[in-house]
């Protein structure tokens, strides 16, 4: 009976229901929006660097473990050094240039690379033959409507789509070490270096080893780098979630606070009735906390529903994002949602619970 | 609650009063001005009693009624109401009585808009804590309040006769000791009155129910077995 009650009270105000549902999705769809891309763009860069096939990198001194490299400190000199070192059967360096936003492109010694991970898996063409070729993986290619032969102008210079690749593997855009590096300027430099041993059970070993001899680089296995691909290894990306949810909460406390503070002065009559029959002050209440915790319960919805919109947007939007579907977040924002909107009930609530009966059913 | 709205816990000799008030006064604060509604009401209704309270605008009659109701406590004076003591009540044992003692009709039938006539009834019992599920006696009150075939309407889609018809379905439908009634007719026209008047002096024949109605109207008030005049917060 209660809930017929309640479910009757959201639907004679169609419209402000509408808007409360919608503000509160809004807010879901917020955050599940900023973890997935979050997360996807973390997985997807952990999956390109697993599809490299060495058991140790080697980046520059104060390198972010997440985040575009730069600098091409490391001189092609090393390449001989480090294949001398115990167990290191393959070595080969990149080069990285960022290009805006999540977007960097990798300068790529082919034949060595190819041989320590297999090659690129190409969709069609194949890797670069002219110093103004350049690879690209699907999703680049889809986002850009790039083709075989298309033209594509990065860092003043025009590239020639030569090959599209299925991707997971290092980079989304991959053209000749060498042609990278004079358009850098560090001919003969490299941004990293990765190798490959005879037996991955070593890499612990030689790991540490590395660490002796170059201790102003920095030196993981791929395993350690792996494990450090979390947002909480992200400088700034944590707090930016934790400042979303705070948003969040912030935009449901209001949403809700108005529609419900303004449902209890236009219900001032109907609660004074309830009461008038013997509904207590905690019925009362209890019922406005119901409706609250189903608006909310319904912006979740709506706003995971929207989030695979967000998702699917953003396949075709040229933004490079990559937005994973974080199931475990539904659980989470559907929780931020209703504590903000519990909070903008609380006002209302004790309004309507301090009313008084006589004043209530004389309200017009 | 049996019968007649004895209390089950607390059996009451049958011919004393249901509602005995003594020395009962109530007064508002408007601002700085004290505004003195009730000034020492004495008053007995026996048990199945039909009685009018009659008296103009200002008179106390309504004040009287929320107090008897348990709508807002007294200032001074006793009130018992079913062998309770109003005045040893806190908010919580006046909801109780509420609840399941007195049952109200309203001058502005006072429905809850967004539900159904039945659901209106039925979220009474509800609160009582009883079954939602008519009894026959029930369905037979409905026809002879004649709104059995308007119980899936909402408010808005009822007469004002029916809407009262409603409200008064839902004042008898958890068996209260006492009806209070305020105007139940002051909203309805002469013929609609009339019925509606006719049903609360029926519905007392019939079950027996006590019923205390406030009124100005003194063609209202001769349905009632007896009729007490109130003015200037004093009965006259």
């Amino acid at each position: 009976m209660l809930n017929k009650l309640i479910f009757a009270n959201l639907t004679h105000r169609p419209v402000r229901t509408l808007l409360s549902v919608l503000a509160i999705a809004v807010e879901v769809t917020m955050i599940l929006t900023l973890v997935g891309v979050s997360h996807g763009t973390l997985d997807s860069t952990k999956e390109r660097a697993r599809g490299i096939g060495a058991d140790i990198v080697v980046r520059p001194p104060n390198s972010q473990v997440i985040g575009t490299l730069s600098s091409s400190p490391f001189s092609e000199k090393y390449i001989p050094l480090l294949m001398q070192q115990p167990h290191v059967e393959l070595a080969t360096g990149t080069v990285i240039l960022g290009i805006g936003g999540f977007d960097s492109m990798t300068g790529l010694d082919f034949p060595a690379f190819n041989k320590m991970s297999g090659g690129f898996a190409y969709a069609t063409g194949g890797d670069p033959v002219s110093d103004d070729d350049m690879i690209v993986d699907e999703y680049y290619a889809r986002q850009k409507h790039l083709q075989i032969g298309s033209k594509r102008t990065l860092q003043n210079h025009t590239w020639n789509i030569s090959g599209i690749f299925t991707g997971g593997k290092l980079t989304r855009i991959g053209v000749k070490l060498s042609t990278l590096q004079a358009l850098t300027g560090t001919p003969g430099h490299l941004t990293q270096i990765y190798l490959k041993l005879n037996d991955p059970k070593y890499a612990d070993q030689v790991a540490d080893g590395l660490k002796v001899t170059l201790h102003d680089d920095q030196i993981y296995t791929m395993d350690a780098l792996m494990s450090q691909f979390s947002i909480s290894n992200v400088a700034m990306l944590k707090d930016f979630i934790w400042v979303v949810i705070a948003v969040a909460v912030i935009v449901g406390f209001i949403v809700v606070f108005m529609a419900m503070y303004t449902a209890v002065l236009e219900r001032t009559r109907e609660i004074g009735i309830i009461k008038a029959v013997g509904g207590s002050s905690g019925l009362v209440l209890s019922i406005l906390l119901r409706e609250t915790l189903l608006l909310a319960v319904l912006g979740t919805g709506v706003g995971i529903v929207l989030t695979y919109g967000a998702q699917a947007l953003m396949k075709y939007y040229p933004g490079n994002l990559v937005q994973e579907t974080v199931y475990i977040w539904w659980l989470y924002a559907g929780l931020i949602a209703v504590v903000g909107a519990m909070l903008g009930a609380i006002v209302p609530g004790y309004k309507a619970v301090q009313q008084d009966v006589t004043e209530a059913l004389s309200y017009e | 609650m049996s019968e007649g709205g004895v209390s089950e816990t607390q059996p009451m000799d049958a011919a004393a009063p249901i509602i005995r008030v003594r020395g009962l006064t109530k007064t508002y604060h408007v601002g700085d001005v004290e505004v003195h509604a009730l000034r020492g009401v004495d008053l007995d209704i026996a048990r199945g009693e039909f009685v009018a309270i009659v008296g103009s605008s200002g008179s106390g009659k309504s004040t009287l009624f929320h107090i008897l109701g348990g709508l807002t406590p007294p200032t001074s004076g006793t009130v018992t109401i079913d062998g309770k003591d109003l005045g040893d009540m806190g908010n919580q044992q006046r909801t109780d009585l509420r609840k399941s003692t007195v049952g109200f009709v309203f001058q502005k039938y006072n429905l809850l808009p967004t539900l159904s006539a039945e659901d209106n009834i039925k979220i009474v019992e509800y609160i009582g804590g009883r079954s939602t599920v008519f009894t026959p006696e029930f369905e037979e009150v409905l026809r002879l309040l004649g709104i059995q075939d308007r119980m899936k309407h909402k408010p808005r889609a009822l007469s004002g006769g029916q809407q009262q018809r409603v409200a008064i379905a839902r004042g008898i439908v958890n068996k209260p000791a006492i009806l209070l009634a305020d105007e139940p007719t002051g909203n309805l026209d002469s013929q609609n009155s009339a019925a509606v008047l006719g049903l609360i002096k029926d519905l007392n024949q019939r079950t027996g129910q006590t019923i205390l109605m406030i009124t100005h109207d003194p063609e209202a008030a001769a349905y009632a077995s007896r009729t007490v005049h109130i003015r200037d917060g004093k009965i006259v």
